[in-house]
Order: C-alpha cells, then sequence, then structure tokens
C-alpha cells in the first residue's frame, strides 16, 4: 500500500490534464465526475494508507528516481511519509473533496466548467507534491505549482481587469518571499550539502550550533518564504485582493490549504529553527503583530470574504505564534482545525454569495436565519469554532497555544496577553457577522437554500468543525515533546472566558443594541480609527508609495530608454551629415567640378600657408 | 643652349592659365563637346608644363611623360566622342544638364 503513495498526487494531475486537453469536448457531468472523483479517490488512497501508517506508525520514504544530477546534487522524485504528512495529505484532500464537490454547485451556470476543474485539480496535486515532498527542492516545485494555480484561480474570471490586477499582485508579493526561500534554500545546500529535509536536518545539528549566524540566517530566508506564502506581516497585502476569485477557490487556496504551506514549511523545518533561538522568537512576534492586526482590521470590514480573509491572516498568526514558541504540534492542530472551520466559513458565504446575486457587502444582507437555515447553521458552528467557543474544535487548538505561549521563556506572558486580545478581537468579528448577516429585518431576498451539493459538504465539515477538536494529530514522533507541566489554573480559566466574554459583546452591540457605541464610532477620533483600520492599517497606502509608485516612476523613466538617448545621438549626427551630404550630390556635373577646383583651391592655400608643409631648401 | 631662351616661369604662367581656362570651359558649358574640348585643352596645358620642365632640367623624361598624356588624350576622345555619339542618340541633345537622370 505505502508504495502506491505516489497515486495520490498523480490522479489530480492526470485529471487536470485531461480536463485541460478535452476543455471543449467533455459533457458538463463528465467534467464534474473527473474534477470532483479524482480528488476523491485521492482522499480515499490518502485515508487507507493512513488506517495502514496509524496501525504501524513508521515513517518511510518512496524515492522514485533521480531528478537531475549536477556534480554532486543530485535531487531525487522522492516522497517522505510520516504523521505530519499523513495531517497535511488528509486536510488537502478531504477538505478538498469537499469543496470540489461543493464547487460544482457553485460553478454551475459558469462557462468555464472544465477550466475551473483544471485548476483546482492541479493545485490539489502540487499542494500533496508540496507536503510529500522528501526534499526543498521538490517542496519548492509544489510551493511553485501551488503558487501558479493560486494565480489562475484568483484571476479566474479574468474579463475584469480588477481581478488580473489581484491576480498580479497575489503573484508577485508572494514571489517577493519566494526569493527569500529559493536563497535559504541555496545557503542550505551550500553549507550542509543536501536538501533532503531528513539529512539536512541531521548535518546541521551537527555542523551548526545552537544561536550561531548561519542557522538564523537559513531560518530568517525561510522564514521569508513562509511569511510571503501564508500572508503575514510585513506580506500579507495579497490575501485580502485574492477574494477575487470565486468563493470555494478562496475556502481552498486561500484558507485551508496553500496559505498554511508556511506554517507547514516551518513545521517541517523546525529541527532548523531549533539551532536558531532568535529567529523563532521572530517568529512569534510576527505571528503576534499579525494576528492583532488582521483582527482588528476584520472588525471594520463590510465585505464577508474580506472579514473571512483578515480573519485567516489572524488565525495563521496564531499557527505562527505557536510556531514561534515552539508548539509545534498545537501550530499545526490549529492549522487542521482552521481548516475545516475556515472552509466551513468559506463554503457558508459562497452559498450565501451564490444566492443572494452576488451580494458581498453584509449590510445589505441580514435576515438570513430561516431563509437560509442549513447555511446559518454552518455559520453558526463555523464562527463559533473561530471563536474559540468551549467544545468545538477551535477551541481545542487556540486553547493549546495560548497555554504553551504563556509558558514561553520571558515575553511568554505577553505572548498570552496579546493572544488573548486577538482572540476577544476574533470573537467580537465573527458573531458581529453571524449577527449582521443572519439576524435582524432582511435586506435581500435569497433565491433558495443550498442544493445538495452544497449541503453535504457544509454538514460534513459543520460535523468536523465541531468534534475535530477530538482527533489525536499521530505527530508525536515527529516533533520534540512539549513540556508536560500547566500554567496555574486562572490562565486557563481565563483563556476559557475570553471569547465568551467577546460573543456577549458583539451580542450587546450588534443585535440587542443594548450597548451603544455609534458616540464613539461617530467621534472624529473614532472615525479616524476606523478608517485606518478599515483600510487594513494603511499598509496598502504604505506599500503603495513606497514601492509600487516609485517604481513606476522609475519605469516611466526608463521606458524612454535614457542610455539609448546617448547611441541615438550618434545616430542623429550621422543622420544629418548623411542628409547634407545627400544634398550635395545633385547629379550635376559642374557643380561637382566647381566642388573640386574650390576644394583644390582651399588646399593649395592651406599648403602654401602652413610651414611644415613647405618644401625644404634643398629639395628644389 | 641655342635659339629662343624663354624663362621657364613665362611658361608655367602661360600653362597655367590655359588650365584655367579649359577648367572655367569645363565648368561653364553644357554642350558635351564643349566640355570634351575644354578638357583637351586642360590636357594640353599639363603637357606643356611637362615638355617646360624637361626642356628646363635637360632631362627626356618631360617629353616622356608628353607622349604618354598625348596617348591618354586620344583615348580618352575615342571613348568620350563615343559616348557623346549615344547621349546623342538617347536624349536627341548634347545638354549635360537635361540628359542628366541622376537624382541625389
Amino acid at each position: 500500500m505505502a508504495d502506491m503513495i505516489w497515486l495520490v498526487p498523480l490522479i489530480p494531475l492526470l485529471s487536470a490534464i485531461i480536463l485541460m486537453l478535452g476543455s471543449a469536448i467533455l459533457p458538463r457531468l463528465l467534467i464534474g465526475l473527473l474534477g470532483v472523483g479524482s480528488v476523491g479517490l485521492a482522499a480515499l488512497l490518502t485515508m487507507l494508507l493512513g488506517l495502514e501508517f496509524l496501525a504501524n506508525p513508521e515513517p518511510f520514504q518512496l524515492s522514485l528516481w533521480t531528478w537531475m544530477q549536477v556534480g554532486n546534487f543530485s535531487p531525487s522524485i522522492a516522497f517522505y511519509f510520516d504523521g505530519l504528512t499523513l495531517v497535511m495529505m488528509s486536510v488537502i484532500t478531504g477538505v478538498g473533496f469537499l469543496i470540489h464537490l461543493f464547487s460544482t454547485e457553485f460553478m454551475e451556470e459558469d462557462t468555464s466548467y472544465a477550466r475551473y476543474f483544471a485548476y483546482l485539480n492541479m493545485f490539489v496535486a502540487a499542494m500533496l507534491v508540496l507536503v510529500m515532498a522528501d526534499n526543498l527542492l521538490l517542496l519548492y516545485l509544489g510551493w511553485e505549482g501551488v503558487g501558479v494555480c493560486s494565480y489562475l484561480l484568483v484571476g479566474f474570471w479574468y474579463q475584469d481587469s480588477a481581478n488580473g490586477q489581484a491576480a498580479r499582485k497575489a503573484f508577485v508579493v508572494t514571489r517577493i518571499g519566494d526569493t527569500a526561500m529559493a536563497l535559504g534554500l541555496l545557503l542550505l545546500f551550500t553549507e550542509l550539502g543536501t536538501l533532503d529535509i531528513q539529512a539536512m536536518v541531521g548535518a546541521a545539528n551537527i555542523e551548526w550550533q545552537v544561536g550561531g549566524t548561519l542557522p538564523l540566517i537559513a531560518c530568517l530566508l525561510l522564514l521569508g518564504g513562509a511569511v510571503g506564502k501564508s500572508a503575514q506581516l510585513p506580506l500579507h497585502t495579497w490575501l485580502p485582493d485574492a477574494m477575487a476569485g470565486p468563493t470555494p477557490v478562496s475556502a481552498l487556496i486561500h484558507a485551508a490549504t496553500m496559505v498554511t504551506a508556511g506554517v507547514y514549511l516551518i513545521a517541517r523545518t523546525h529541527g532548523l529553527f531549533l539551532l536558531a533561538p532568535t529567529a523563532m522568537m521572530i517568529v512569534a512576534l510576527v505571528g503576534l503583530a499579525t494576528l492583532l492586526m488582521a483582527a482588528f482590521t476584520a472588525l471594520m470590514q463590510t465585505d464577508i470574504k474580506r472579514i473571512l480573509a483578515y480573519s485567516t491572516i489572524s488565525q495563521i498568526g496564531y499557527m505562527f505564534l505557536a510556531l514561534g514558541v515552539g508548539a509545534w504540534t498545537a501550530g499545526i492542530f490549529h492549522l487542521m482545525t482552521h481548516a475545516f472551520f475556515k472552509a466551513l466559513l468559506f463554503l457558508g458565504s459562497g452559498a450565501i454569495i451564490h444566492y443572494l446575486h452576488h451580494e458581498h457587502n453584509i449590510f445589505k444582507m441580514g435576515g438570513l436565519r430561516t431563509r437560509m437555515p442549513v447555511t446559518f447553521w454552518s455559520f453558526m458552528i463555523g464562527s463559533a469554532a473561530l471563536a474559540a467557543l468551549p467544545m468545538t474544535s477551535g477551541f481545542f487548538s487556540k486553547d493549546q497555544i495560548l497555554l504553551q505561549a504563556y509558558q514561553f521563556s520571558d515575553i511568554g506572558p505577553l505572548l498570552w496577553f496579546g493572544g488573548l486580545l486577538g482572540a476577544l478581537l476574533t470573537a467580537i468579528y465573527s458573531f458581529r457577522l453571524v449577527f449582521v448577516v443572519f439576524f435582524g429585518k432582511a435586506n435581500t431576498e435569497p433565491e433558495g437554500d443550498t442544493g445538495w451539493r452544497m449541503a453535504v459538504p457544509l454538514i460534513t465539515l459543520c460535523t468536523l468543525a465541531m468534534i475535530g477538536g477530538y482527533f489525536i494529530i499521530p505527530v508525536a514522533d515527529v516533533f520534540p515533546v512539549a513540556s508536560g507541566d500547566h500554567p496555574a489554573h486562572w490562565v486557563e480559566y481565563v483563556s476559557i472566558s475570553v471569547p465568551l466574554l467577546g460573543v456577549l459583546l458583539a451580542y450587546l452591540i450588534f443585535q440587542s443594541r443594548q450597548l451603544n457605541v455609534d458616540r464613539w464610532v461617530s467621534s472624529s477620533v473614532g472615525q479616524a480609527l476606523r478608517r485606518f483600520w478599515l483600510s487594513g492599517w494603511g499598509i496598502d497606502w504604505l506599500y503603495d508609495r513606497a514601492f509600487v509608485r516609485p517604481y513606476y516612476r522609475i519605469s516611466g523613466l526608463l521606458k524612454n530608454e535614457p542610455i539609448d538617448a546617448i547611441y541615438g545621438l550618434v545616430v542623429a549626427i550621422n543622420q544629418t551629415f548623411n542628409h547634407w551630404l545627400v544634398e550635395s550630390q545633385t547629379g550635376r556635373m559642374r557643380w561637382y567640378v566647381a566642388s573640386m577646383v574650390l576644394g583644390l583651391i582651399v588646399l593649395l592655400t592651406l599648403a602654401l600657408q602652413i610651414p611644415a608643409l613647405q618644401p625644404t631648401e634643398g629639395a628644389s | 643652349m641655342e635659339g629662343l631662351n624663354i624663362p621657364l616661369n613665362h611658361i608655367l604662367l602661360v600653362s597655367s592659365l590655359l588650365f584655367s581656362i579649359g577648367m572655367l570651359g569645363l565648368m561653364i558649358r553644357r554642350n558635351i563637346i564643349f566640355i570634351l574640348m575644354s578638357l583637351e585643352v586642360m590636357l594640353n596645358s599639363a603637357a606643356l608644363a611637362f615638355v617646360a620642365a624637361g626642356a628646363h632640367w635637360g632631362q627626356p623624361d618631360g617629353q616622356v611623360i608628353f607622349m604618354l598624356i598625348l596617348t591618354v588624350a586620344a583615348a580618352e576622345v575615342a571613348v568620350g566622342l563615343g559616348l557623346v555619339l549615344q547621349v546623342q542618340r538617347r536624349f536627341k541633345t548634347l545638354d549635360m544638364d537635361s540628359a542628366n537622370r541622376m537624382r541625389g
């Protein structure tokens, strides 16, 4: 069974190729069957692999062939399978399958049905390669593959130029991180002589000292890649714009799987990060800063998908925080539960958008509770898990993160407090969404509730979002064991009660309106703050001024090719002379003769005037 | 040396006068026949200068070169007249400027 692992990414890839080639001739039913079926088959295979692995938890490696051979550099196409891979593969194929199924209804009327599923299948294949890769180069292949698919899918409705713009932004911003990561790969190879992850970490532990400079640089470069892909500060600006793509795409790529690739990368190379405590500290601080920034921003958004996008950024911030404090298991656990409940929320919003005439503004919705019951309950459960209300999946993972952050040396309580503030904000903004969209009076009438192809994924994900917290992920052998001691009980009680407080606040502000905040909001400070947060802390504006416009200005200058102008001058002078000489070429013999005579006279005069040309005395 | 003893300077003066006349004719005449004749005058002025110089230094070279110039002139006239005939036949004129097909 284990030898069949290569089939898992191959099946979606084959399906993608078939869909690309046959997009014009395949009937719609077959397209849907191929697109959903291939991922379903991959999920089934993953499940079988997982059952076998759980019975006999022994990591194994499968080397297919040598990719290339250059000197002592010979990366192979090889897969590595352990508990972490299994978790990632299950999330990708499982949640991926549900989202594919959802898409068949969501994209029902779209003309580019085959193209959509081709991209989506290709994405799944690339993402599987990313998490199954045994060496960093193959991982990088998958890493770029998902980037391309993300670009293609964000700009899926390319007829609108704004979507193309968003896709380009997503591609370019992540590219900055990817460049850092490529540099990190080169550094690791030159220093350690291999890119095989297991061998590399082993070699690093022998050759490098804890706290040395080289591991720090290598880790920071890898972190650069992770920050770009996972939309963390300062490279997070692409994710809110990436919401231009179809909503199931946002659910799969920009919430459940691709954006967590950075988390996976750091978790996979945790052996390196353990050698660089400073880098880990930076990871934690990046996570904390991002989660707070994004939570404040999410509080102000009015576009349902942008709220969820900022919430995704914020939740990945929690994962980074977990990785930074060494809570590897908790980070990956949160990755998994987040995939469940955020996919659920995105699919729910997709259902709303689909049946509400493509409305994105939450203040134009309202009262959907009775009209779209399946969606309502999905959102309730998803938001509860997102806010980490007790007994939901999000509660277990976030609680672990906060507790372990508290125990982190020196700044632990600070990290914990920041995370707690984020949790409060998370509860407020997620239930603000629920109260505004599903309660109150209806502003727009939906066309109906979800059909079965939407309802089945929603209900399945609801179940997962509820019980996901009880799963025990098989990564005990992958990560070093976390310390067993618990912080004081009050820490735990506070962590539990803060989200409840947030929900209560959201209820008082947005539902019962007993807590009137209008006076604050309408004050000048409140207005300024609102605009500041609405614009995402002005970071887009800042980048626009700091990078985009100077770049445009420089390219505007270079467009006229100032260096070329020098050579152009030479050409112009030559051409001018040429024109003059052409004018003299009249074809009139007598002019020629006259000019010859003139020249002769000039030369003779010169010869007689210049002493050096005079004949010497003895010559005559 | 017996006979007339004309100073070299005078002969050279005459020679350059002839040359200038020939060149002036070359520059201002339109008729090809006259241009050829002007050329002839210029060649002969040069030949005169050679002969005079040869006589002055008592060397035979001047007369040798005169013979050469005479030959060149004969050849030139042969070709030139042939061309004149062709021009007359094609353009029905001997005016150089109106036979000019070259535009710079």
